[in-house]
């Protein structure tokens, strides 16, 4: 037994109160929103088309869906190779190097509005693309580029020397090495960071109102790239700020909510397999 | 005079147990030595009597360990404890703090505010530690700027700051050089006047240099305790004679 | 034949890390040139200090800062809430928390952090809105909403950074402290945090960072005023805010000046972040 003096006593409480706020604070988020969204939760949400009858989601979550896809079509190859460049192929006190972890970190410290701002002025205004599906899909890439660079990286690295010791020694190339058995050996770890990313945008909003637009239609035609396209967020900061559709409104944040949950155990379950894949 | 006392110990983490029915009594103001081969179980006893071990998860014990006849798995307060029994590391571990921080960090833990009074345990403890004259001058800076001999004298001014009777020291010298090794040995002669020590050294030579009494273990048992000079020229157990004539390591 | 194409391949790769340099000096670039001149022709001081936005009048003003007041004051509030409940919310995962329980907790402060700041937004319009307005009247957005719900926002970020720079501090350290007689709750504070300090400061200013590019969630229950803050019960607009709101009926001058404040948060960000990284290295992290 320890008698504990007066300031152990309120050291502890303070560190167990604050805990208490923060995950209670999580909880009641997730809760409340469940609670008032999920029976509002209809058919009529999920109908195809949109109206302002039914305000429902579809469109814009396919449209999500879509954006995710081509964005994620942009930035894992462009993403994945520049990490494998700087810890398979560059030298290691490189001067190049240094200066791209800057300015990836620079890229990843970059609130969404300045993404935004920047795809309006390049992508909409200067390439001539216009508020449009393409717009916000090449702002988002560039946006979740970092995260997938620096997840890369850190699966590569997590790789034991042993495998590339091995493939080198069978006399197979840097590059055969990398692609037949380092990048498989570092899946778990970059899909993980891939299903961040998806996260990421998913939840995206400031960077898209200007770039892809509001408009609640799925873009079809040959031309579809170019029509404005609106997002799930988009979507719900739209029912919001209108104050007309509360009950909508609830089970469309809920529906993110599940998304994003989701989202997320998949890329802890995938974190996880890679820690139990190399015996760590 | 009896100290320590320790009585049937018997000590497990989780099902491995690590000590075997240990009893042993250490004396008021000498040096005792643990020594034994690697993984003995001499560290191990040694956080026994400042309880560290609890520090462990799923450790256990049976037996008992008094300190002044007062048993210290009992009723008693183990902050309090601790102020009584000083511990020296193996590897120096000032706080990344000022010298003088460092020093005031016991005292100041156990309720003394007085800048009048701190400044005096300081300058006291730094004298018995023997680095008073080489960072008197330096008592703001950070004690990671000393050197190794140093940080660890240092650590021992930070122990004795508290006013311990008893002081624990695990392989004191192992991380230093052999300058240092010896002026801390002397040091450390030095101390027995006022404190008790308990010393767990790798180092025969050093068992043999400084302690009155030297306890052999192997295996997680005590196998022989006896006066220094008698265990180590006349030793009454093979494994004993053994170990001290380098047989195993 | 081979080492031709192991060297294509190694400029591919070389090419795709080149990017991200690429696209920095792009933003860079469209932003200071969209943005700076607007400051010229508005002026320097009337831009920076100008109290008054008002696009539409005639003569147009364009003084930001009220919006920067605005920024300046909710990031304050949200960092002085979420600040102190997130590293003392880390010491608590870092070396309070058992086992058991950690395994569910550490997946909770994730999920935290990956909720869509829309999400936040409608929260705190149901919530916290209402709550403000019952106890403290007015129509509850303000800067204390914001400063409440931006708070709750950004301690994922400081969690996370700060259980990492606490859990780096060697247990030697603990240890001696212990064996002081020091109990483990002046262990942790005394001897372990300072040694944590350059980390902790990190995740603190990592959020600050956050809370400044904050624009959703703010536009939702800050009010949105464009003027001098007014008291903490009412409402302001922020730097970001500001550029939302507009964009879409801005022109000309107008427009150029919603740029030019964009370059303003843009370098603000940019200080922030490179005195994180500076923190971050001083911490071994």
């Amino acid at each position: 037994m320890s008698r504990k003096d007066y300031l152990s006593v309120l050291l502890s409480l303070l560190v167990k109160v604050s805990a208490c706020i923060t995950f209670s604070v999580l909880f009641f988020i997730v809760g409340f929103i469940f609670y008032k969204g999920i029976p509002h939760i209809s058919a009529d949400l999920f109908a195809w088309e949109y109206n302002s009858d039914n305000v429902s989601l579809t469109p814009a979550l396919i449209n999500t869906l879509l954006m995710v896809f081509l964005a994620l079509m942009l930035s894992v190859p462009v993403g994945v190779s520049a990490a494998v460049y700087l810890t398979e192929y560059a030298k290691k006190r490189s001067r190049l190097v240094e200066i791209i972890r800057i300015t990836t970190e620079t890229l990843s410290g970059i609130p969404s509005i300045v993404y935004g701002l920047f795809g309006f002025l390049f992508f909409v205004t200067v390439l001539k693309w216009g508020i449009s599906l393409i717009s916000g899909v090449f702002t988002v890439s560039i946006m979740v580029l970092p995260l997938i660079m620096r997840t890369t990286e850190e699966a590569l690295k997590a790789v034991p020397e042993l495998y590339r010791e091995g493939s080198y020694g069978l006399g197979a190339g840097k590059f055969r090495t990398v692609f037949s058995i380092i990048i498989p050996a570092a899946f778990p770890g970059i899909l993980s960071g891939i299903i961040l990313a998806v996260g990421r945008i998913v939840g995206e909003t400031a960077a898209l109102i200007y770039t892809s637009g509001t408009v609640a239609e799925i873009p079809s035609g040959k031309d579809f790239l170019f029509d404005s396209a609106r997002t799930l967020s988009l979507h719900m900061y739209t029912l919001s700020s209108e104050g007309l559709y509360t009950n909508q409104a609830y089970a469309t944040a809920a529906v993110l909510l599940v998304i994003v949950l989701l989202i997320n155990r998949l890329s802890e379950k995938l974190a996880k397999r890679i820690m139990k894949g190399n015996g760590k | 005079m009896s100290k320590i006392v320790i009585d049937k110990l018997n000590l497990f983490y989780g099902k491995f147990q690590a000590l075997y029915n240990i009893s042993m009594n250490i004396r008021e103001n000498e040096i005792t030595a643990l020594i034994g081969p690697s993984g003995c179980g001499k560290s191990t006893l040694l956080k026994t009597i400042n309880r560290m071990n609890d520090l462990v998860p799923d450790c256990s014990i049976s037996g008992r360990v008094l300190l002044d006849d007062e048993d210290i798995y009992g009723d008693i307060d183990v902050n309090q404890l601790r102020k009584r029994i000083g511990m020296v590391f193996q590897k120096p571990n000032p706080f990344p703090m000022s010298i003088y921080d460092n020093i005031a960090y016991g005292p100041r833990t156990h309720g003394i505010k007085s800048k009048v009074i701190l400044d005096e345990i300081v300058e006291n403890s730094l004298r018995k530690a023997a680095v008073w004259e080489e960072v008197r001058d330096r008592l703001k800076k950070s004690a990671l700027s000393l050197s190794g001999g140093q940080q660890q004298r240092i650590c021992i001014a930070r122990a004795l700051a508290v006013n311990p009777e008893v002081l624990l020291m695990d392989e004191p010298t192992s991380a230093l050089d052999p300058v240092s090794t010896s002026k801390i040995e002397d040091l450390i002669l030095d101390l027995k006047k006022n404190y008790t020590i308990v010393i767990v050294t790798h180092n025969m030579q050093q068992a043999l240099r400084i302690s009155d009494r030297t306890a052999f273990f192997l295996n997680g048992r005590l196998i022989e305790y006896d006066e220094t000079e008698k265990l180590f020229s006349m030793p009454k157990d093979k494994r004993t004679e053994d170990y001290i004539t380098g047989r195993f390591g | 034949m081979k080492k031709y194409k192991e060297k294509i391949f190694e400029t591919v790769f070389l090419l795709a890390a080149c990017i991200s340099i690429i696209c920095v000096m792009l933003i860079c670039f469209f932003l200071f040139i969209n943005g700076l001149p607007a400051i010229g022709k508005i002026g320097l001081k009337e831009f920076f200090t100008g109290t008054q936005w008002k696009p539409g009048d005639t003569p147009p003003l364009f003084g930001i800062f009220p919006m920067i007041l605005g920024s300046i004051l909710v990031t304050a509030g949200a960092v002085s809430i979420g600040a102190p409940v997130g590293v003392f919310a880390a010491v608590f995962l870092a070396k309070f928390c058992p086992e058991k329980i950690l395994k569910w907790l550490k997946p909770a402060v994730d999920l935290l952090a990956g909720i869509p700041s829309v999400v936040y937004g409608f929260f705190g319009i149901v919530t916290i809105v209402p709550a403000v307005r019952n106890v403290f009247g007015g129509n509850g957005y303000s800067i204390l909403t914001a400063s409440i719900l931006l708070g709750i926002m950004i301690l994922p970020t400081v969690i996370s950074v700060c259980t990492e720079a606490i859990k780096a501090v060697p247990e030697s350290y603990y240890h001696g402290s212990l064996a002081l007689g020091a109990s483990h709750e002046r262990s942790i504070f005394f001897a372990v945090l300072p040694a944590a300090k350059s980390g902790i400061l990190a995740s603190v200013i990592l959020g600050t960072g956050r809370a400044v590019g904050e624009t959703m969630a703010v536009i939702m229950v800050s009010g949105n005023q464009p003027r001098m803050p007014q008291g903490i019960v009412k409402g302001i607009r922020t730097l970001t805010a500001n550029i939302v709101i507009e964009m879409g009926y801005a022109a000309d001058l107008h427009r150029e000046a919603l740029f030019a404040s964009g370059v303003v948060l843009f370098m603000f960000i940019l200080v922030i972040n490179l005195l994180f990284l500076l923190l971050k290295r001083r911490a071994g992290l």
